[in-house]
């Protein structure tokens, strides 16, 4: 599904990703772990193309087509999507309004009709009820006045109503209390199915809980230094990154 | 320094036979043509007009209220005009649908500057309403109106005001009586309308006594591919305890000059609601002055403005806070696109004990494009220490991150910038007390960035 091939990206003319090698395939969960400042942010953003950064070297496909050259909304359009560490605050735009355009956007792309207003209220209500997120909430303006809890789960909410087939979670566990992570997790894995693969950017262990990945990377310094199955995170969990760190050195 | 005086009085000069000379030839040679198609009680008040009109000329940038738009170029331009009250052939019925229909509103107009009076909406008003052409009107309630005609608008402060009221002939008026409630909203459509370039000069008076209420809506539009120049001048007198709100909307081309005054005195525990909005113009001058003159008298002032190409909107506004215990909130919002210019200046005067005075002014704008410009100036003055007053002003640029945060989600830059120059001026037409108008107006201005408006049907010039 998601093949990255030796990428380099700087921000500001300073190197940030020296080098990432990474597969993903249908149906799987890869957890990116790192200490702070190792590039885990700047590889999600780097992938839904975020104009702040630039890359120098090496590709990125995704279903085969180079996702690079695409827009970030043909990203998205593709099948891509992020939930973000932070999500913005739109004041003025109702997520009615944001997510309407958004589903019929994703539509349009792919050659269908726009759904009716009834066809829309109907999904919206659907998926509301994954992440058991207030209508209160959906009748607002996008994220704005949302706790950090309620932004997440709005993030999980708008995951839902564009079934990406790739879900990169960045940092979703950060901010959040233990009722609303279980929430959250829960949502992402009613989501899951055999076609549709998640990578989980997290500092901590305690959101694989409840997502268990397939595959644990490490992400030190710009590259993926160590890759096992899920017993690495709870090593990590244990023993922090020194040790990590002290293996690349000597 | 005398030299220097001496040249800017030729200067001064050479621009008075530009532009003024040929207001004041027109007055001199058709003074009788005018006072013969309007009425007296207007008629009254020409003489002293003219003079004033003779003495300040038009206003210069180097004076404060004017520094951004230069106004004596707008009018040096040969326009006809239509003293002679020929008809205009053109049913507005008929020709004419305004963007905002279905509303349920009375609909009046006043073409160029006449009332038109052939059809008139079904349905009567309250009684002891008066409305209709202010020429009529004058002539049927003479008293009444000379009681407040030319009242507020002084012309000895101001050329332009001088020049209206100096060849006004016609125009709206309203009166509601004490303690009526006009419930059904009443609208009034402007229509500019002629086949050479064109100037008119059209006049509104309204009056509401004790505890009366009304909403007019007020749309301006531009028919004809020629270039217009229109001055108004507004008087809003609202009695103790009244409710008025008055809704101006322009969606007129790029070839129209608009001149705005509007004069508004509040009495005790009135409530007014001014919002000016520029859809689409040419340059547009708004000058709005309330007088709060009795306690516990509240207004709202709001505008805001969506221009692009080389469109113009200079608003400048001043509240008056005579008395204690008044209210006044004040909201401005400008998007600029392309190589569009926005002026705002507001001033808000806390007199000497009008203690209480809770005052609240904002200005907010967006440049679209780093060709846009935007001039702000908000003043505060006060002269009370018992008060809560407070201004702010900002210009910016839309949200990087919300843009990329909605590209995230599929939705296309263009779209996502437009959605969030939406979601800038909402704010605006949210306080806007007419629902079926706001509805209408959140459609309207998504067309407008869409550049889907239709400005004026038959209308070429500003099409790209």
């Amino acid at each position: 599904m998601l093949e990255i091939k030796d990428l380099h990206a700087d921000i500001n003319g300073k190197e940030i990703l020296k080098g990432i090698n990474l597969s993903v395939k249908a149906g799987e969960v890869h957890a990116i772990m790192g200490p702070n400042g190792s590039g885990k942010s700047t590889l999600s953003n780097v992938l839904v193309g975020h104009p702040s950064y630039e890359v120098t070297k090496g590709t990125v496909t995704f279903e085969g087509k180079d996702l690079l050259t695409m827009s970030p909304e043909d990203r998205s359009h593709e099948g891509l999507f992020l939930s973000f560490q932070y999500p913005v605050e739109i004041p003025g735009v109702s997520m009615v309004n944001f997510m309407r355009t958004a589903v019929n956007e994703q539509r349009k792309y792919k050659g269908l009709p726009a759904l009716s207003a009834s066809e829309f209220l109907k999904l919206m209500r659907e998926k509301r009820a994954v992440v058991e997120l207030d209508t209160k909430l959906a009748n607002r303006s996008v994220n704005e006045g949302f706790s950090g809890g309620e932004k997440k789960r709005n993030e999980i909410f708008q995951m839902a109503m564009l079934e990406p087939k790739l879900s990169i979670l960045d940092e979703t566990d950060s901010g959040l209390d233990i009722d609303a992570l279980r929430i959250v997790a829960e949502g992402v894995n009613k989501l899951k199915t055999p076609e549709t693969s998640v990578l989980v950017i997290t500092h901590y262990q305690r959101l694989l809980d409840y997502i268990k990945p397939d595959v644990v990377h490490v992400l030190y310094n710009g590259r993926i230094v160590k890759t096992a199955g899920p017993e690495l995170a709870l090593e990590l969990e244990e023993k922090g990154y020194d040790w990590i760190k002290k293996e690349l050195e000597d | 320094m005398k030299e220097k005086d001496s040249e800017e009085d030729n200067h001064k000069k050479v621009r008075m036979m530009k532009a003024e000379q040929q207001y004041i030839d027109l007055f001199t040679q058709c003074e009788d043509m005018i006072n013969g198609h309007s009425a007296e009680v207007m008629s009254r008040l020409r003489r002293q007009a003219f003079a004033d009109f003779c003495r300040l000329g038009f206003p210069t940038r180097k004076q404060e209220r004017y520094k951004y738009t230069d106004m004596a170029k707008l009018f040096e331009p040969d326009y006809g005009l239509n003293l002679n009250r020929l008809d205009i052939p053109v049913n507005p019925y008929e020709v004419f649908r305004c963007d905002v229909p279905n509303m349920s509103t009375a609909l009046y107009f006043v073409v160029n500057d006449a009332f038109y009076n052939r059809a008139l909406p079904k349905g009567h008003l309250p009684e002891g309403v008066i409305l209709g052409s202010l020429k009529e009107m004058a002539e049927l309630y003479p008293e009444l109106v000379a009681k407040y005609y030319g009242k507020l608008a002084d012309t000895s402060k101001d050329g332009i005001v001088a020049l209206n009221t100096m060849l006004a002939q016609d125009g709206f008026f309203l009166y509601v009586p004490k303690g009526v409630v006009v419930e059904k909203p009443l609208q009034l459509v402007n229509i500019l309308r002629a086949d050479v370039n064109f100037m008119a000069n059209r006049r509104v008076l309204i009056i509401l006594e004790e505890g009366a209420q009304a909403k007019l809506l007020v749309c301006d539009h531009a028919m004809n591919s020629v270039d217009f120049l229109a001055t108004q001048v507004i008087e809003v007198y609202a009695g103790a305890g009244s409710a008025f709100d008055l809704y101006e909307l322009e969606e007129t081309h790029n070839a129209t000059v608009r001149c705005s005054n509007l004069f508004v005195q509040q009495e005790a525990d009135s409530n007014v609601m001014l919002n000016g909005m520029t859809l689409h113009n040419g340059i547009t001058r708004n000058t709005t002055e309330v007088t709060l003159t009795g306690r516990g008298a509240e207004i709202s002032l709001l505008g805001m403005a969506i221009e692009d190409k080389q469109q113009r909107v200079d608003n400048n506004t001043f509240i008056d806070h005579a008395v204690p215990d008044c209210k006044s909130y004040e909201l401005f919002k400008y998007v600029l696109d392309d190589s569009a210019v926005g002026a705002f200046a507001g001033k808000v005067l806390v007199r000497e004990g009008a203690q209480h005075t809770s005052s609240q002014q904002t200005n907010r704008n967006l440049c679209a494009t780093r060709e846009a410009h935007m001039y702000t100036q908000p003043q505060l003055e006060i002269y009370a220490d018992d008060v809560k007053c407070s201004h702010g002003a900002t210009i910016g640029q839309l949200n990087e991150n919300a843009l990329f945060y909605m590209q995230q989600r599929g939705i296309p830059q263009k779209e996502a910038r437009l959605l969030l120059m939406f979601a800038f001026v909402n704010e605006v037409i949210d306080e806007i007390r007419l629902e079926a108008l706001k509805d209408r107006l959140h459609r309207l201005v998504e067309k407008r960035f869409r550049g889907e408006l239709n400005k004026c049907q038959g209308c070429t010039l500003c099409k790209e």
